[in-house]
């Protein structure tokens, strides 16, 4: 940097220089307090990991072993008999997808309505979903798990799916909305001259040009659902189909208490993992959809 | 919408046609928004208004409600010990919790709010442990803050300086779970950060003009142009918080002959509580009054919030005398 500054700095009065090196100080000083926080962000992703790999006796051991030695990779293979993991990553995949599809077709398909048509009562019914947000979950939880028992389907994965299945979500549904509203209007008007049909505006208008936010919308419901803890430790009964969560959740209350720690995080990993993969191949798109819900309401 | 109305311009306008655009859009427009309307009933309005008629009943699900009138909401506030317990810990939890968390995302926004290198690198890291489930959030920390082996009282201990029970000691089990939702506040962050990336540059150019440094260009221009994004996060704030769940859930997990939520109750969230009433006590009314109850205080909280925004938060519309 300083080396790149450096022919202009001879013109620069002594003043300026002087503040040049202020600010180069500044930047090391940020520079500095930014990686001592980072790290204590990453400290117990390194902590989850390192543990992962290491034998009851070496975990609870004073003073504590940064790394372990020595390294146990056993410890998955070991985990993959303990629990059964493949089941519990079939069951959360299968719960994840069906949700997440139901969310974005559906919240796509609502947005549109409420973002490109004008009919009577619109606002009004836009008011009432968007009133959705403040709703605790807590108020719902009880009469909804005593309809879906009602229907026997306790102990099976449509109240974790269907649900997602009608509008997907307040949020969602704000999100799409807020970005179909920046598209011309003029290209649903031109389309529905040449005899097109809403349907086929939103399928071969609205879709196409939209697939950053539809993309946001499914990687957030995707990291929800794979995340999701409550509704599946609510609804899931055997544990033939639990999900990698309560997977999670369920080795700490074996009754042998902490000498699952290792597999409980061994387990969080490879949870945590994919999720971490997807942010990262998705990171734009993701943080532009949390942008666009943040800022323009 | 720059186009005319097509029904009026192909006919001659003398007598509007029932299946005019406009009948046709009001009948489409429903078909389009019909999943979220149907949801909304299904799943929001029908549920809230069940709960409140629940509310007033003893229910096990498998026998029919029988209706007791008040006494669930009366027995919650007067005999049961564990309900007040609950309550304790979800307020002084939520009430460090909240601001704490709003106030670091805030200032880590400014921090990373900047023209340098590698920060991006900086965003990315410290917006990481939002998307770690809260499963395995509390399963890590459960044991980051092991009294004895964990790493975090190792230093204290190098130092000399007193090693907290955390998860074990009643009274530091609040403070831990304020520590843990600290870790996460990676959402508020993001959001904070895109919404100082949206105020607009030359409104600073015109602090500068006037001779102010960073302090005025923070309290004239910053705070005001980020103040309904300070409001949308405190909001969301008040609503996850209350009703956290996950963390507590797992942190304590009743062992065998054991349904404490930590020593004395400590840990015991009110969604914890409200939870084992519903689906380990089979007392749905309770449950439902418990969630009535909460609702009511969220309700409280946000109308409380939504009230006092006008004296601090800036809409742009307004100051330009608009509407």
């Amino acid at each position: 940097m300083e080396t790149t500054l450096a022919p202009e700095m001879e013109l620069h009065s002594a003043r300026t220089r002087k503040a040049t090196r202020r600010t180069t100080v500044l930047r090391i000083v940020a520079h500095v307090c930014f990686v001592l926080v980072s790290i204590a962000m990453l400290m117990p992703f390194f902590w989850l990991i390192t543990s992962s790999l290491k034998r009851p006796e070496q975990i609870f051991v004073f003073p504590p072993q940064w790394i372990p030695n020595p390294v146990h990779w056993d410890n998955y293979t070991k985990l993959f008999d303990t629990v059964p993991v493949i089941r519990y990553a079939v069951n959360t995949l299968t719960i994840t997808l069906g949700a997440t599809i139901g969310q974005v077709v559906t919240s796509a398909l609502v947005a549109y309505g409420f973002a490109r048509m004008r009919f009577a009562g619109r606002d009004l019914a836009f008011s009432a979903i968007l009133a959705t947000l403040m709703l605790p979950y807590a108020v719902t939880i009880v009469p909804v798990y005593v309809m879906f028992a009602k229907l026997g389907w306790v102990n099976t994965y449509w109240p974790l799916i269907l649900p997602y299945w009608f509008g997907g979500g307040a949020f969602n549904i704000f999100l799409l909305r807020q970005f179909f509203r920046t598209i011309p209007m003029d290209l649903d008007e031109a389309a529905l001259l040449d005899g097109a049909n809403r349907l086929r505006i939103f399928a071969t208008i609205i879709v196409p040009l939209s697939k950053p936010a539809l993309m946001a919308v499914f990687v957030l419901s995707l990291m929800h659902h794979w995340n999701d803890f409550l509704a599946p430790v609510i609804y899931l009964t055997t544990s033939t189909k639990w999900t990698l969560a309560i997977g999670i959740s369920s080795l700490s209350s074996l009754e042998s208490g902490r000498d699952f720690t290792h597999y409980q995080m061994a387990l969080s990993t490879i949870v945590v993992v994919p999720v971490m993969i997807v942010f990262f191949l998705a990171q734009r798109v993701f943080i532009q959809g949390i942008a666009l819900t943040g800022i323009k309401g | 919408m720059a186009l005319p109305r097509t029904d009026n311009y192909l006919q001659p306008p003398k007598r509007r046609p029932f299946w005019n655009r406009r009948m046709s859009d009001n009948v489409q427009g429903w078909l389009f928004i019909l999943p979220a309307v149907i949801g909304f009933f299904l799943f929001q309005l029908g549920p809230v208004i069940a709960s409140l008629a629940l509310s007033f009943t003893k229910y096990n699900i498998i026998k029919p409600p029988t209706f007791v009138g008040l006494d669930n909401y009366k027995t919650m506030f007067t005999d049961d010990k564990l309900f007040r317990i609950s309550v304790e810990a979800t307020l002084k939890y939520s009430f460090l919790a909240i601001p704490l968390s709003l106030i670091t995302a805030y200032i880590a926004a400014l921090l990373l709010n900047r023209d340098m290198r590698g920060i991006s690198i900086y965003r990315t890291l410290w917006y990481l442990p939002a998307l770690v489930p809260s499963v395995a959030s509390a399963a890590v920390w459960g044991w980051l803050l092991n009294r004895n082996y964990g790493p975090i009282n190792y230093p204290l201990r190098l130092l000399g300086l007193p090693t907290p029970g955390w998860l074990v000691d009643p009274d530091w089990i609040i403070p831990s779970l304020v520590l843990i939702n600290l870790w996460s506040f990676g959402s508020p962050l993001l959001i904070f950060l895109a919404g100082l990336q949206g105020v607009p540059q030359h409104l600073y150019d015109a602090v500068a003009v006037d001779g102010g440094n960073a302090w005025h260009r923070f309290r004239d221009v910053t705070l005001p142009q980020t103040s309904s994004i300070v409001f949308f996060n405190l909001i969301m704030g008040i609503i996850g918080t209350f009703q956290t769940f996950s963390i507590v859930y797992v942190l304590f997990t009743p062992t065998a002959g054991e349904t404490n939520a930590g020593p004395g109750n400590a840990g015991l969230l009110y969604v914890l509580y409200l939870y084992r009433n519903a689906f380990l006590y089979f007392k749905s009314g309770y449950a439902s009054a418990m969630a009535w109850v909460l609702f009511m205080v969220i309700l409280v909280l946000t109308a409380l919030a939504f009230w006092s925004q006008r004296k601090w938060v800036y809409y742009e519309a307004e100051a330009r005398g608009g509407r």
